[in-house]
């Protein structure tokens, strides 16, 4: 399985290494290098890449690449969808997966790799067992460690490992239960030129944060559930009672968890909640283009439409842009052509647009591509597809906890071509 | 960032490592030493009695190791430390141990100590994390210390300990493939493991050290397709893809039929199909028909291993899994093993992916790319899910270029050409080249659009983008060249191209294109040959070839005009820097100009310039990658990656099925049994047709237990629920022993059948059943003392589970020619068969008279009965006391597709006399033909894993209009599946199911209302459902509720103070869990419904039921 484990950082240093069998030279990287070398973007160095004695997988996040060496068959999901959880127990533990908390950690973070893979095989990646095995650093308990000489390690043996419920400890106490879910819908879209939808789908999540006393027992009821077709579970959920009521019951992890994530495609479901007006034109001749856009409101149940950032790919042959925002602040990076509009809430009286001339490049031919526009937006207090929480009930525990839920749209892949 | 890090480097362990550590460690004041004294200052630190100061130096030094810095030097001193007290310095030191004991092995040997000391501690985890140091250390010369505690710990206690042993199976082998033998025989002993914590490891074990041993696989083939789900996500991922090299080998292709109606269909399929698809097809088609026409001969249709369905249902529900390498797995699994109607279940999972990281699409779309290629249709309604976004990294969009191409038939391609159109503006250039080729391949495969994607690509000719005309122009080449004579205005258009165009490949094509149909283009052929032997000499070396070869074919068709040109071209290319294209004048001049010296193959030149070519076939370069196993490396790279372990072909005729039923080890290895014969704690007859218990529980375990520290058992105790049991019983199996004898004699005198049996079989024989029936005995005690007088059909329930199917089998032949008034008879039948097979030596001929116990067993039932009619309502007493008439009758075989005869059953609620674990079926034949029915009987029984049937005898006559009445009996194994079976009779057979309602699966039990309450209490949380319900108008009295409920389920009624609740117990037959039901009645027919039950699934169905019966 996985031999051994590089951290390169986006200058191309390799900052931490970790072997599980026989140690890997460092220089098997240089083929890691070569094929970025090839690439002409960060994320187009292929996931795996073949040497003559191993194979490389690698996952990039946080402009760093986690690069596992491999030296025979096994499937590269794995490798990928262990990496990610890597880098997502590093987050889960510092809060931020940087290469300054990995280094600021590197004891911590030796400490996890170890306890994650046994011989290149996962052998504990729940955070909640890992949490028991090593203490997750926080600053009170850094400075209590460097006064009373005590450590990160957990003095109790983990039990976590040997239960029939591995994602969740043993002996959690709080003074104020409470259970909190939002759910939080991202809308995917491209919207052709002339307005119409050419694929929408929705990528719903319900996250939970759940700090409850003891073992509860709880069922999530939808008033809706037939919405939920393809769905994808938290391992606590009982996959058979979900199939016979559809109703969500599992005794839940401790603390932060994805409950489930789900996936609305069809096309009719799927309302669109804002509308792009735009007009993006270059002259034949001219060394000057017309820029215009207007944003709008539309299906949204009368919930306002927040925090919006536009953003777009000017063509190359831009040379700079002089726009006026009606509300809002635009950035124009004339290195990157990356033109940005930050135009926070939409107000339904006053669109908000942005208009002005683009500058050419003197002499170059009109540009034959047309940008595309990315839209990102949240609304509050709504999903998208409809999908309401009905009740959640607790059992096996007598308290009453604080429930909550929290609904919230967001735009995803949300494109308009022009 | 480059050059602090190198700084970091040189400075070592103490800068980096984190600012807390260094600004309060008075030790770390070194920085600016050089690294020999840092190292000493390391050295002082460890030898320190403070354990700060040590985990200070440890740090610093794992901090070493983590930068890749040499840290080996400081091994004495680190290793000396391997038994600190502290826990963070003893796990800092097992990193740095595992990470140089390969290095320093002889240094290394001083730890080995600990470790061994560490494999006897009472603690499971202890003992695991020693063993997983242990065999994490790279020394040869501990190998043998190694094996035996891999051997112990196989046989460990905890589930876990052995877990650990399964993953330092594949790291001992790694350090000495000579061990592989012996590491088989501990494989095969941890599959046979029943915790999902075992599972998932041993699979991956067995993955790396024996593969090929498939046949170690057989009989834990159903235990692990049951247990996958409970087993955790990565060791789910290992054991789907085993199955799936295991299922290719033991089941027939599931689409050998399909396969054969989809060719009749191809007919009109293959006009529109790709070319792939026919080459395939014709490929398959030979292939398809030689197994068809065996299939044929046989006049067999294909019936799908009960086994293959198990692992097809049993896998299906991880495609909801959270993690992507499950779902893939499960994926590849269906696109290899399930018939081709229910592959289309993966498609949205595999959509779903493609939401998650750009590594896991990629890997994603790989599949997808492959899979769209065998089963288009499967994806064709997810097209829009492959749309391409100008985020995407260009990888991504290829592959969905790749998979939209594959998905294009006559029906989508407009919608995808419009798509096309956008893609090909876009701005990143590779990816408009990619779509460029993949318009080219529509038009190839799909021949309506073939004009409108030439006309779209020609359009692209005058695009300002070189690279993109150049891309069109490779294209287009390509698309020409299928019907040349339609398009010479589009050639001429080329033509003019060449001025403009500076791409090598783009010119190559233009000038092939021109010389190849310099028929249809007689003008404008020569001029090109002129400009272009203008510019020679600065041309590319596939240019120049091409040049060349537009010359001789000129030459060869219009020598008039061109003869000059290409003797100049010729002399360019004499005095060329490239071989290849002096070679090629060379050549190229002795074809086609004739000398005296020329031989006869001058005379063939045109042929051999201008020979009608094949068009191209533009292919996708997924095409054959489903020869790998999808979702594995090997597919990925489309290259065979070392250990990959090939997927097989079908077998063209099943391997025998039955390898795979649960048997009793015995005879199998009657060499290790006699070893074991002096330890006198055999049990594996138990353990093995029981399946509720772990491996702890046979023979070599306990031994171990009892010989070892009893510490250690009574370790255990204080682990988790099931282990507990475990460990009780393991530790108590030395005094069974002798409890165990007086018991059979107490039991023994009690009945006089059981003695009789075990006077003749053979002492050991004897011990081994008593032990059965003793521990048996012992567990229905604690749980009630009810199970006390039934345990004359206890003892003989054993037997039978015991024997393995093809027993049964043969049993059921037996059975069949007996009446069914003696089942008796056939029961010492069996205990002879099985003595027979065990011990042939003990085997005598002479069946010893039998007294029937049919009596006992029916005044057990009534004793219990009427317990519970003394003290429980009447109403009662229609369910036991007369069944038939109260009981609802189901439908088996209609009178019309019986063709006269028809079949009902009945749950009759009688305890089935031959084996107290089936529920007995009471079926009522009638004969509504006109003629005599014979031979009624049943065959060939579908069952789900662990569900057992005994078969009702056979009926040898039923005279028209007659009825008649047989038992049958079906361990249903606490599940509602079906029991599939075909029912003969002399001239037909029909297929048929019995189907229990969850009610019937469980027997009443009597309990006091104290018991009640005490039980319920344990069976809180999961385990209690509770419900409201508003009670039916006519069901609001008590009695009514009484009715309704123990018709709806075969419970007891409990006593009850109050009379505003009823409460109900019982036990599911096959595995005795209390099932426990409660309905409280309140005002105005309000009520609460509350079912207890261990096992939540019959639970949860069986308030369904008696919801539905209480409100109707």
């Amino acid at each position: 399985m996985i031999h051994s484990l590089f951290l390169i950082n986006a200058s191309g240093d390799i900052f931490l290494e970790k072997h599980w069998k026989s140690v890997v030279s460092r220089s098997v990287c240089d083929y890691f290098f070569e094929a970025q070398e090839r690439a002409t973007e960060p994320e187009n160095v292929p996931p795996v890449i073949p040497t003559p004695h191993h194979y490389l997988i690698s996952v990039l996040r946080h402009r760093i690449y986690f690069v596992a060496v491999i030296q025979s068959e096994v499937p590269p999901l794995f490798v990928i969808e262990f990496l990610h959880r890597v880098v997502d127990t590093f987050q889960d533990y510092f809060g931020v997966c940087t290469e300054a908390a990995i280094k600021d950690n590197v004891v911590v973070v030796y400490e996890l790799l170890e306890e994650m893979l046994d011989n290149g095989f996962p052998l504990a990646t729940e955070s909640n067992i890992l949490k028991e095995l090593i203490k997750p650093p926080t600053i009170l308990r850094t400075m209590v460690n460097t006064i009373t000489g005590s450590t990160n390690v957990g003095e109790q043996l983990p039990t976590g490992q040997l239960s029939v419920v591995p994602w969740r400890r043993t002996g959690v106490k709080y003074t104020n239960n409470e259970a909190y879910f939002d759910v939080v819908e991202e809308i995917d879209a491209i919207i052709d030129k002339s307005g119409s939808t050419i694929t929408a789908e929705i990528q719903g999540v319900i996250d939970a944060c759940v700090k409850l006393t003891g073992m509860p027992d709880l069922t999530l009821s939808f008033m809706n559930p037939r919405l939920l077709d393809d769905v994808s579970f938290h391992p606590c959920v009982r996959f058979k009672r979900w199939e016979a009521e559809r109703i969500l019951s599992f005794i839940p992890p401790d603390g932060n968890f994805r409950l489930l994530s789900y996936h609305v495609s069809s096309q009719n479901l799927v309302a669109i909640p804002v509308y792009v007006k735009h007009n993006i034109t270059f002259r034949e001749g001219s060394s000057q283009g017309r820029f215009d856009l207007t944003l709008g409101p539309k299906q949204t149940m009368g919930k306002a439409v927040e925090s919006v950032l536009v953003s777009s790919q000017l063509p190359r042959g831009v040379l700079n842009a002089n726009l006026n925002p009606s509300q809002g602040t635009y950035t124009f990076d004339p290195v990157t052509k990356l033109l940005t509009w930050d135009v926070g809430k939409i107000n339904p009286q006053k669109l908000p647009s942005l208009k002005g001339t683009m500058n050419l490049q003197a002499g170059a031919s009109k540009p034959d591509e047309n940008p595309t526009i990315n839209i990102q937006f949240k609304i509050q207090q709504m999903a998208i597809s409809g999908l309401k929480v009905n009740r959640l009930d607790m059992y096996g525990e007598k308290y009453k906890p604080f429930k909550g839920i929290k609904y919230m749209t967001k735009a995803g892949k949300f494109q308009v071509r022009t | 960032m480059s050059s602090s890090s190198a700084f970091n480097d040189e400075k070592g362990g103490s800068s980096s490592v984190g600012e807390p550590e260094y600004g309060h460690d008075p030790a770390s004041g070194g920085i600016f030493s050089s690294d020999y004294k840092r190292h000493d200052d390391l050295k002082e630190m460890l030898d320190s009695n403070k354990d700060s100061l040590k985990l200070e130096a440890m740090k610093r030094i794992v901090a070493m190791i983590a930068r890749g810095k040499n840290a080996s030097d400081l091994f004495p001193a680190v290793v000396k430390n391997v038994a600190c007290k502290n826990i963070e310095v003893k796990k800092l030191v097992y990193v740095y141990l595992v990470r140089y004991a390969e290095e320093q092995q002889d240094l290394a040997l001083l730890s080995i100590s600990t470790f061994q000391r560490g494999l006897k501690d009472p603690n499971q985890l202890i003992r695991a994390s020693a063993l997983r140091v242990l065999s994490s250390i790279r020394v040869t010369i501990i190998v043998p210390i190694m094996m035996l505690a891999i051997k112990e710990a196989a046989s460990d206690m905890s589930p876990y300990v052995r877990k650990t042993a399964a993953h330092a199976i594949p790291k001992l082998y790694s350090l000495d493939p000579e061990q592989k033998d012996q590491l088989i025989e501990v494989i095969e002993k941890l599959l046979a493991d029943k915790t999902t914590l075992v599972a998932g490891s041993v699979v991956m074990a067995f993955e790396e050290v024996c593969p090929e041993r498939i046949d170690l696989i057989h009989k834990n083939y159903r235990k692990l397709c049951n247990l996958l789900i409970d087993v955790e996500e990565w060791g789910q991922v290992v054991i789907i893809n085993m199955l799936t090299r295991y299922a290719r080998t033991q089941f027939l292709n599931p689409n050998i039929n399909e396969s054969l109606l989809e060719e009749g269909g191809g007919g009109e399929k293959t006009f529109y199909g790709s070319d792939e698809d026919e080459d395939e097809d014709d490929e398959e088609k030979e292939k398809e028909k030689k197994v068809e026409a065996a299939a044929m001969a046989k006049r067999k249709p294909y019936v799908m291993d009960p086994d293959h369905r198990l692992l097809l249902r049993n896998t299906k529900p991880l495609l909801q899994s959270r993690n992507a390498a499950v779902v893939m797995a499960v994926a590849q699994l269906y696109f290899h093993l399930a018939p081709k109607a229910e592959v289309g279940v993966i498609a949205k999972a595999l959509v779903r992916l493609l939401r998650s990281h750009s590594e896991v699409q990629y890997v994603v779309l790989q599949n997808v790319a492959t899979m769209t290629i065998k089963r288009r249709g499967m994806f064709e309604p997810y097209l829009k899910s492959f749309y391409i976004r100008s985020t995407d990294p260009t990888q991504i969009k290829i592959l969905k270029l790749e998979v939209l191409t594959n998905l294009a038939n006559e029906t989508n391609i407009s919608t995808i050409l419009r798509e096309f159109q956008t893609y090909i503006k876009s701005m990143d250039k590779d990816f408009v080249a990619a779509t460029i080729q993949a318009i080219g391949r529509c038009a190839t495969n799909i021949g309506e659009v073939r004009d409108t994607c030439l006309n779209g690509l020609v359009q692209l000719l005058s695009n300002r983008d070189e690279l993109v005309v150049a891309e069109s122009v490779v294209v287009i080449k390509k698309l020409l060249q299928m019907q040349p004579e339609k398009h010479s205005d589009i050639i001429k258009h080329m033509a003019k191209l060449t001025d403009n165009i500076q791409v090598p490949m783009a010119r190559a094509s233009i000038l092939w294109l021109i010389g190849e149909y310099c028929e249809h283009v007689p003008k404008i052929a020569p001029d090109v040959l002129r400009k272009m032997a203008k510019s020679f000499t600065n041309e590319e070396d596939i240019v120049k070839l091409q040049i060349l070869n537009l010359a001789a074919k000129l030459y060869l068709t219009n020598s008039k005009q061109t003869k000059l040109l290409t003797q100049y071209v010729l002399n360019l290319a004499k005095y060329d820097q490239n071989y290849d294209i002096r070679d090629r004048a060379r050549f190229i001049r002795q074809l086609i100009v004739p000398t005296e010296k020329s031989g006869a193959l001058s005379k063939y030149a045109k042929k051999l310039f201008l020979a009608l070519k094949p068009a191209p076939v533009l292919e996708s370069p997924f095409k054959d990658r489903d020869h790998f196993q999808l979702g594995s490396l090997s597919h990925l790279l489309n290259a065979k990656a070392g250990g990959y372990q090939e997927l097989p072909d079908w077998p063209e005729t099943a391997p025998d099925p039955s390898v795979r039923n649960v048997e009793v080890p015995e005879w199998t290895k009657c060499s290790s049994r006699e070893k074991r014969k002096e330890k006198k704690v055999e049990k594996p007859f138990y353990s093995d047709s029981e399946g509720e218990s772990g491996p702890t529980e046979s023979a070599d375990s306990e031994s171990d237990s009892a010989s070892g520290s009893e510490s250690g058992s009574g370790s255990e105790g204080s682990g988790t629920g099931s282990e507990s049991e475990e460990s009780e019983e393991a530790s108590v199996s030395e005094e069974e022993d002798e409890e165990e004898e007086k018991k059979t004699k107490k039991r023994e005198s009690k009945k006089p059948v059981q003695e009789s049996e075990s006077e003749q079989s053979s002492e050991e024989e004897d011990r081994k059943r008593e032990r059965k029936s003793k521990q048996r005995k012992s567990e229905s005690e604690s749980e009630s003392d009810e199970e006390e007088d039934s345990e004359s059909d206890s003892s003989q329930s054993e037997s039978e589970d015991s024997e393995s199917e093809a027993e049964i089998k043969k049993k059921k032949k037996a059975a069949e020619s007996k009446p069914p008034s003696k089942p008796v008879k056939k029961d010492t039948k069996k205990e002879k068969k099985e003595m027979s097979l065990l011990d042939l030596d003990d085997f005598e001929p002479t069946p010893s008279p039998q007294v029937t116990p049919v009596n006992n067993l029916l005044s057990n039932s009534l004793v219990t009965d009427l317990e519970g009619l003394s003290l429980s309502d009447a109403v009662l007493s229609p369910a036991t006391i007369a069944p038939s008439s109260a009981l609802k009758s189901y439908e088996l075989l209609h009178r019309i597709t019986g063709e006269g005869l028809s079949v009902e059953y009945c749950f009759s609620r009688q305890p089935f006399s031959p084996d107290a674990n089936m529920v007995a079926v009471q079926m009522h034949f009638t004969n509504n033909s006109t003629s005599d029915t014979k031979n009624l009987h049943m065959e060939d029984v579908k069952l789900q894993s662990g569900m057992r049937v005994k078969d009702f005898p056979e009926i040898e006559l039923l005279p028209a209009g007659e009825k008649a009445t047989a038992v049958m009996g079906i361990d249903f194994c606490d599940s509602t599946q079906a029991a599939n079976f075909q029912l003969c009779t002399h001239t037909r057979k029909f297929f048929v199911s019995i189907q229990p309602p969850v009610g019937e699966l469980m027997r009443p039990v009597f309990l006091t209302e104290n018991e009640f309450k005490k039980e319920q209490g344990q069976l809180m949380g999961m385990n209690e459902i509770a419900e409201k319900l508003t009670l039916d108008a006519k069901c609001r009295n008590e009695h009514a509720i009484v009715q309704r409920v123990t018709t709806a389920a075969n419970l007891s009624r409990v006593p009850c103070g109050s009379d505003k609740e009823c409460r109900f117990a019982g036990r599911t037959v096959t595995s005795g869990s209390l099932v426990l039901v409660t309905v409280a009645s309140r005002e105005e027919g309000a009520a609460q419904l509350m079912v207890n039950c261990e096992k939540m699934l019959i639970g949860t169905m069986l308030v369904k039921d008696i919801l539905l019966a209480l409100t109707q």
